[in-house]
């Protein structure tokens, strides 16, 4: 085999595409197809909650094309991290999808379905074996932290994926990957150089957002070869350059030259970007380099407990100068409320936007001067119950407080809503990112076929 | 001679580089500008604390990429992504100072 074509339809799965560009991907006749559908990036929520940040709808569009263009092409479809986080419950809503859709097109294949939500008991044994490190910055983690974790999914490279398709899966749906593998592993089945694959795979993961213009919602195509990849954008409308490309790789990355995952890194400072025409790129160099032992990336996420929001404007000036000293006595006050009739356990905010809304992370940075400012009160508390009274007490506290030299004695806060508070319901934070040694990268994700 | 970033750049971003980490892009407008950056060393660990005011020991690297013709620096989020206190769960809006920022050269 001298070129292995892939087609990356999506950057997200439910991001969707013209059809016009997936036609044009057709045509080209890959020898697969493959989509990633998730990302750590919407934050802990999904992944504590079993939820996608994808819409069903959209999901189910894009597979609905997916789907019935593989088989009829006679070739794999790869999806991985299922329902955005790749936990069981992810993977289950993909799954019900692709089962719908299996249903409804009177369509039949064989599925396989790759599981990455590891058992807490195997994570502390392993932890006691003392196998897990922390991804710096994230701190070291406890059997407790591990007891308190909703779900840990652990990150698969390319084995579970080449297994599946050695074992005839038509359509492979997987839980938490790294992102490349879903694009790269047919190419290390068929004995391709695993750095090209994995650095092609790492491009094409977020489909056309390496073109130019880029999008995150149009098709990209990749030509592997013995000693390159080619990569094509399959809209006329877009454009690959060395430099669309280029700057690529530095996306959401640490290090533009080395890019770690499962079982080793790839090492990109030997990369070469060549325009070859118009709109093409061809990129040379790469090289895959492992790690003595494999590891395996680990993911997971706490409850921290409920959480209620009240969002008000402000625009009288002398409230505005006094903000700080406001939200302030508006902390205390609560605290003083409750703590003798038993709600000790809160976390209670002042997001001000128009001061340091936006990057509150970084308290010492200047602040913004505005003349109008929205303020996010936000409870978060053990019960939602408990996160509504304080977010309540300090929203009807805020209205009336009367701050020195206040002139405006009618109200402090202009509400755009009535009701003025809402429900955001459970919180997560990550608790779990950390590295796990493990002997045999294969058997860790349990694969189940299913014959439609 | 006093450069304004914005006026050498076409790029500048900010972005999570997983929970734990934020990472910032800055990609020049042409490669004899970023050459000259690179060579002054415009970018570097104590730059970047004073834009940001935080500690030098909280940034993980200044990374010059010639390909793109691009500097990256990533700094240890100062708290991860989504935990109390957010708010930029995408870390996708934390770039601003960079827009303003000025230098000789």
């Amino acid at each position: 085999m001298k070129e292995l074509r892939i087609l990356s339809p999506t950057a997200i799965l439910g991001y969707g595409f013209p059809m016009e560009s997936f036609v044009e991907g057709m045509k080209r006749k890959p020898h697969v197809i493959a989509v990633d559908a998730g990302s750590t990036d919407p934050g802990p929520y999904y992944l504590g909650a079993g939820k996608s940040f994808t819409d069903p709808n959209s999901v189910k569009r894009d597979l609905e094309i997916m789907i019935p263009a593989a088989i009829e092409a006679g070739i794999p479809l790869v999806i991985g991290t299922a329902g955005g986080s790749g936990a069981r419950p992810h993977v289950n809503l993909t799954l019900n999808i692709v089962k719908d859709i299996a249903r409804e097109k009177k369509l039949s294949f064989k599925l396989a379905v790759i599981q990455s939500e590891f058992d807490k008991e195997f994570v502390k044994e392993n932890l006691r074996k003392g196998n897990i490190t922390p991804l710096k910055p994230a701190p070291q983690i406890t059997e407790a932290d591990i007891d308190e974790s909703v779900h840990i999914v652990a990150q698969m490279g390319e084995e579970p994926f080449i297994e599946a398709l050695e074992n005839g899966a038509d359509v492979i749906l997987a839980g938490r990957s790294y992102d490349p593998s879903v694009f790269s592993a047919l190419a290390i089945k068929n004995g391709f150089n695993k750095g090209l694959a994995i650095h092609l795979g790492k491009i094409l993961e977020c489909a056309a957002i390496a073109a130019l213009p880029g999008s995150g919602s149009d098709c990209m195509f990749g030509y592997l070869h013995e000693n390159d990849f080619v990569l094509e954008p399959l809209s006329p409308l877009r454009k690959c350059t060395t430099l669309s490309v280029a700057a690529h790789t530095l996306y959401e990355k640490t290090n533009p030259y080395v890019l770690p995952g499962p079982g080793g890194a790839i090492n990109l400072h030997e990369s070469q970007f060549e325009q070859i025409d118009d709109n093409k790129v061809r990129v040379t160099g790469s090289r895959f380099v492992p790690t003595e032992e494999y590891f395996v990336k680990l993911e997971g996420v706490k409850r921290v407990g409920y959480r209620t929001i009240s969002c008000a404007g402000v625009k009288d000036p002398i409230m505005i100068s006094k903000i700080d000293s406001i939200t302030e006595s508006v902390r205390d006050r609560v605290k003083n409320n409750f703590e003798t009739y038993g709600i000790k356990d809160f976390f209670l905010d002042f997001k001000v936007y128009g001061r340091n809304g936006v990057m509150g992370m970084f308290p010492d940075a200047p602040h913004s001067k505005s003349d109008e400012l929205l303020i996010i009160i936000e409870a978060v508390a053990p019960t939602q119950e408990q996160a509504d009274t304080i977010c309540g007490f300090a929203r009807s506290t805020m209205l009336h407080f009367g701050y020195e030299g206040r002139i405006a004695t009618a109200g402090n806060l202009a509400f755009p809503f009535s009701p003025s508070d809402a429900k955001m319901g459970e919180v997560f934070e990550f608790n779990v990112y950390h590295l796990m040694k493990v002997k045999d990268p294969k058997t860790l994700f349990p694969i189940e076929y299913i014959k439609f | 001679m006093q450069y304004k970033l914005t006026d050498i750049a076409s790029v500048i971003r900010s972005k999570n580089s997983g929970p734990y980490e934020l990472t910032f892009d800055v990609i020049f407008k042409d490669f004899e500008t970023y050459e000259r950056v690179k060579a002054a060393k415009i970018f570097n660990e104590k730059m970047f604390a004073s834009l940001y005011h935080v500690s030098e020991s909280d940034i993980i690297g200044v990374v010059h990429f010639d390909p793109a013709k691009a500097i990256k620096t990533t700094i240890v989020r100062p708290i991860p992504s989504g935990a109390l206190g957010e708010t930029d769960v995408y870390g996708a809006q934390q770039h601003a100072p960079l827009m303003n920022f000025t230098f000789e050269m």
